[in-house]
């Protein structure tokens, strides 16, 4: 089995403290074997570690698919560092962490890693960490949809800004992503193993079912559905809901008790883009229960958990057609 | 290649995805692919038959889709099912209809 080096991707609003994190991340051993692709360069000298330039240049691909957006860009700068690793140009990184511009959007970066043919093979994603600046708070759409997607959300400039905006901006990121861990960057030690780690630790299991919050358009919520799901069908729904909705799903994550499996099963998904389901080891706690949490941009809950209950209310009659045709 | 499909010279949609360690699929030997396929045909049945569109396993290496009317599609995978359904019958597949969604709760009860 080959080994996939992670990516991950650091993001957040322009002037939100990236860089800064980044360097305080580099000086940190555990990320001793890590390369550095960033969209601008050299405000902090990171002279020591691989830097490589990509031009901020989007790609539409000519299949007419509007997901097909992708940063050509960075897709050749990975592999042409990748080559470089494999012919021992470069030291063999183990870990490689994406920087990218305050105005990105994330999903595109994440797609190229996912679904470039190449890229796929040899890479694979790791956490998202997405910066939020104390004294500018959120705001911006980029900002917004930045947040939603982050596995760990880092607040930074804190020292600067006064407690009440702290406090509002805080309650305000719980509500665009309840569950993604919170750092906040002038307070706490920085553990690099902890923000950069597998991002199926998150705290999906403490998500309360019934939490429901908003951001404009943009809100979250958890669907609970208790008993064993069927894969098949769920795979089904998915699809069909990301085919049609995926640009208002900004993130979809969960951990499901799934038919068969005597562990959870982890689903994450960024807009079209679903990451491979992992099996986790054990179950957070003693739920077990499914639990998905969704952030979406004007997708109504009670529409998504009717849709979600039709599609999992399974007939006796089909059941047993089904299992007499696997036979 | 798409992001949606990720399909290029292979199949690898989360829903079919590659064994490998610590990832969660159900393609791990023939047997076990051939079922899922199968039940997979089964599942996606139910929905599209609110669409009057029925779906069948080619050879175990695709799926084959048509209309009452004898129109077909060939689908390689669940990501290209929905697009291929969606231009057979010339509107939107949208889980969150209410139509589909009180057709499958009918049909359920």
């Amino acid at each position: 089995m080959p080994e996939f080096i992670p990516v991950n991707l650091i993001t957040g609003f322009l002037g939100s403290g990236k860089t800064t994190l980044l360097q305080r991340l580099l000086a940190d051993p555990a990320l001793s074997d890590t390369a550095v692709l960033i969209n601008e360069f050299g405000e902090v000298g990171l002279d020591h570690h691989l830097l490589e330039r990509i031009d901020d240049t989007m790609v539409l691909l000519k299949s007419g698919c509007l997901c097909c957006t992708i940063r050509g860009e960075l897709s050749d700068a990975i592999k042409d560092l990748h080559s470089k690793r494999e012919r021992g140009l470069v030291p063999a990184f183990r870990r490689l962490v994406v920087e990218s511009t305050g105005l990105a959007d994330p999903f595109p970066i994440l797609s190229t890693v996912q679904a470039d043919p190449v890229l796929r093979h040899h890479f694979r994603l790791g956490n998202v960490i997405t910066t939020v600046d104390a004294v500018n708070g959120l705001g911006r759409p980029e900002s917004i949809k930045q947040v939603a997607v982050a596995d760990r959300l880092v607040l930074t400039k804190t020292d600067i800004a006064d407690a009440t905006t702290v406090e509002a901006l805080i309650a305000e990121l719980r509500a665009l992503n309840p569950d993604a861990p919170l750092l906040i960057a002038a307070e706490e030690k920085i553990d690099a193993a902890a923000l950069i780690g597998d991002r199926f630790r998150s705290a999906l299991g403490v998500v309360p079912a019934t939490q429901e919050s908003s951001h404009g358009s943009v809100h979250s919520f958890a669907l609970t559905v208790d008993g064993a799901l069927d894969w098949t069908m769920f795979g089904i729904w998915l699809t069909m809901l990301l085919h049609r909705h995926g640009e208002k799903v900004l993130r979809v994550k969960g951990i499901l008790n799934v038919e068969g499996s005597a562990t959870p099963v982890a689903v994450h998904g960024v807009q079209h883009l679903v990451h491979p389901p992992v099996h986790m080891a054990a179950w957070p706690d003693d739920d077990r229960r499914s639990r998905l949490v969704f952030i979406v941009d004007g997708l109504e809950r009670a529409s998504i958990e009717r849709s979600f209950a039709a599609f999992s209310a399974r007939p006796t009659h089909r059941s047993g057609r089904a299992a007499t045709a696997a036979g | 290649m798409c992001a949606l499909c990720g399909v290029l010279g292979g199949s690898d949609h989360w829903t079919d995805t590659a064994a490998r360690p610590g990832v969660f699929t159900r393609n791990v030997d023939s047997l076990q692919r051939r079922r899922e396929r199968l039940n997979r045909v089964s599942a996606a049945q139910r929905v599209l038959a609110f669409y009057g569109l029925t779906l069948s396993d080619w050879q175990g290496t695709s799926f084959v889709l048509s209309t009452m009317t004898g129109k077909t599609e060939l689908v390689d995978n669940l990501a290209h099912l929905w697009a291929a359904a969606e231009k057979l019958i010339r509107r939107p597949c949208d889980p969150l209809d209410p139509a589909l969604m009180a057709r499958l709760e009918t049909v359920d009860a």
